[in-house]
């Protein structure tokens, strides 16, 4: 089962993960990290396809796909 | 042993910096230096080294400082408008400990000036030139077994305090011809430890972790604090170099020498002369040459001072820079007098006697 | 499950000092990924600019050099003339590469030096706050010009990659776009190629990735990308302009 995951120390909410993602899985967080960014998180585990337009078009290398 | 040559100064320097193992070198033309860069285009190749015109002066120092980056010994070389250009790449060089040596043969300035010798490249060669706290050590040969025997001091030096190293020559010394006696070139065993001194820092092959290193050549810090310690370190190399790289010649210093004489390089050989023919006339007049101009030999001048003399007297061609650090050496004991030509002219041995005389 | 994607290893665990959304960022990952899938990490250096991307020395996972503003293909030149069994690239932002640095990036280019240059295209100098850059586009308003730039008073955008198309020299020259993810996947097969020729020691190569500024154009990060589809595609056309490795590729 594909998985994203966000590193929030990296994330600094930029939001094109969100905007890249085909299942529309990835929100901001309510949580903000260290430097105060709502992070990326995904809420939808099961529908992610493994497709990595989120890593590719992450700025600051914060998303781990795993297939 | 070496060969005795018959050879223009130019050549000779470049020469003398092959046989000390350098391999590239990165120039570009002006006059009085052309035949420095024409003599490592057609001597480089033979050696297996890299020679490369580049398209200016600015950006021959920086590939200097790319191939010194990478741990090599690298040479430029140039005349006053030319040196001016690099004092960007050369406070970069010093800022981010990088060896190197630059050849300044002066000519007439400022601006574009002419192309006769001259000397007036001292303050920016000594004093700053580029921006920041950073300082070269200068040489300043006289003669052209001077220049030739500084290559290899040069690099030495550079590879040891990791500083740029600057050889002050001028169009006269570049220009003529006298005898050289050559150091033998580099072994390869020499050549190999010489290419190989700097791993410990330089850009070089890599392995993986855990003896993955990342090796920076860089002068930037944005953090005070730590900027602060970085400038303080090479606050701390410069007066090791102070202490123990100074060098200078006496001649004729004695007890009870009349006048003291400063002046380097291409100065220094005129006013020689002029000593000598006061010698004749029964008058004795001692010179104090520097060597390096920095470091600079104020202790030597300051000590030179025996009872007799009364006064001294700086010749430059330039109007008056070196003057300042002899009225520092001196400081205020007794009058400094000066004479100095520019505009390329050189002064004669009879103007030099009738100054050192003026007054005394 | 395996890991199928995550931080190369050509680049150090620090976090990029870059705006939020700027591609900065993906230019980087792209190289360092090359860098790994090529397995020259070790035995590549390169070169940091002056501007945004200034602290590039530490990101890269390699030995860096730190070069005086546009002086990086000068530095590149050196260090590979050095030691030309290495990798040598530099990475440099428009007013590095294209005002300062135009004499530098020229010669390196002409020489055919065997390295690879990655040229940041995003309009603006982003570092010191939102000046005109030579590639600013008519009309933008920037710092420097807060009337829009006058393109009859100081000219119009300079292309590079047209520019160095001129030489005979170069061996490869790709323009490409970092505006959505397509255009990043698309993106990195340039990269690829141009390190692939620098390992095999081809030629120059180079790669101009046109890129965006939300901080200094005032624009979030997905606006910003629309902002340059509309101004910055039409003039800057993306696609290869030279790849010498490939049959009628030579100009």
């Amino acid at each position: 089962m594909p998985r994203m995951t966000v590193d929030p120390n990296y994330c600094k909410g930029c939001g094109l993960c969100i905007e890249a993602c085909p299942k529309k899985i990835i929100r901001f967080s309510e949580d903000i990290n260290a430097k105060g960014y709502h992070y990326a998180e995904c809420f939808d585990q099961e529908s992610c396809i493994g497709c990595k337009l989120c890593y590719t078009t992450c700025p600051d290398v914060a998303i781990t796909v795993e297939k | 042993m070496g060969e005795k040559v018959l050879m223009k100064g130019n050549e000779a320097v470049a020469e003398a910096a092959l046989r000390a193992g350098c391999r590239l070198y990165f120039a570009y033309p002006i006059t009085p230096q052309s035949e420095l860069i024409e003599y490592m285009a057609k001597m480089m190749p033979k050696v297996n080294g890299t020679f490369v015109q580049a398209e200016s002066e600015v950006a021959a120092i920086n590939m200097v400082y790319g191939a010194s980056g990478a741990g090599k010994r690298v040479m430029t070389s140039s005349s006053s408008p030319g040196i001016s250009l690099k004092m960007e790449g050369l406070s970069y060089i010093a800022g981010a400990n990088l060896p190197a040596v630059v050849v300044n043969v002066q000519r007439g300035g400022p601006g574009l000036g002419d192309i006769q010798p001259a000397q007036g490249d001292y303050f920016q060669a000594t004093k700053g030139g580029g921006h920041g706290d950073y300082k070269l050590i200068v040489l300043a040969p006289s003669t052209v077994q001077e220049f030739a025997d500084m290559a290899d001091l040069a690099f030495n030096l550079a590879d040891k305090y990791r500083n740029p190293v600057m050889i002050l020559s001028d169009g006269l010394i570049g220009q003529m011809m006298e005898p050289v006696d050559f150091k033998p070139p580099k072994t390869d065993a020499e050549l190999e430890k010489i290419n190989n001194q700097h791993l410990d820092w330089c850009m070089c092959p890599n392995e993986d972790e855990p003896n993955h290193h990342h090796h920076e050549v860089n002068s930037l810090e944005l953090d005070p604090v730590v900027l602060e310690q970085h400038v303080l370190k090479l606050g701390q190399k410069y007066e090791e170099i102070k202490a123990k790289e100074i060098r200078y010649e006496e001649y004729n210093i004695n007890g009870d020498n009349e006048v003291l004489v400063v002046a380097f390089g291409t100065a220094s050989r005129i006013v020689k002369s002029a000593i000598d023919e006061l010698k004749q006339e029964g008058r004795n007049i001692g010179l104090i040459r520097p060597i390096t101009v920095w470091p600079y030999p104020y202790q030597a001048i300051n000590k030179a001072l025996h009872k007799n003399i009364r006064k001294v007297v700086v010749f430059e061609l330039n109007l008056g820079q070196m003057v300042e650090d002899v009225k520092l050496a001196v400081n205020g004991k007794i009058p400094v007098d000066f004479l100095g030509k520019v505009g390329g002219i050189l002064f004669t041995p009879e103007e030099a006697k009738q100054k050192i005389l003026e007054g005394i | 499950m395996k890991v199928i994607a995550t931080r190369p290893k050509s680049l150090t665990d620090l976090q990029f000092t870059y705006c939020p959304g700027c591609t900065h960022g993906i230019a980087h990952r792209l190289i360092a990924e090359a860098m790994d899938e090529l397995e020259i990490r070790n035995i590549t250096m390169g070169v940091a600019p002056v501007g945004c991307s200034v602290f590039a020395y530490k990101f890269f996972n390699c030995d860096m050099a730190e070069a005086a503003h546009g002086r990086a293909p000068a530095l590149a030149t050196g260090m590979k003339r050095a030691k030309p069994d290495m990798c040598v690239f530099t990475y440099q932002g428009d007013g590095d590469l294209a005002a300062i640095g135009t004499a530098e990036i020229v010669h390196a280019a002409n020489r055919g030096e065997k390295i690879t240059v990655f040229f940041v295209n995003n309009a603006i100098y982003g570092m010191t706050g939102g000046q005109m850059a030579p590639t600013t586009i008519p009309g933008m308003k920037t710092t420097t010009s807060p009337y829009g730039r006058d393109e009859q008073d100081i000219g119009y955008p300079i292309r590079v990659c047209e520019l160095l198309d001129s030489l005979i020299s170069p061996y490869f020259i790709e323009r490409v776009s970092l505006l959505s993810p397509q255009e990043i996947i698309k993106a990195k097969k340039a990269v690829l190629k141009a390190m692939t020729y620098n390992k095999e020691n081809r030629g120059f190569s180079f790669v101009e990735f046109i890129s965006t500024c939300p901080t200094n154009w005032g624009l979030d990060p997905i606006k910003a990308r629309e902002w340059a589809r509309e101004n910055m595609i039409p003039l800057f056309k993306v696609g290869n302009f030279r790849d010498k490795g490939v049959e009628g590729g030579n100009k």
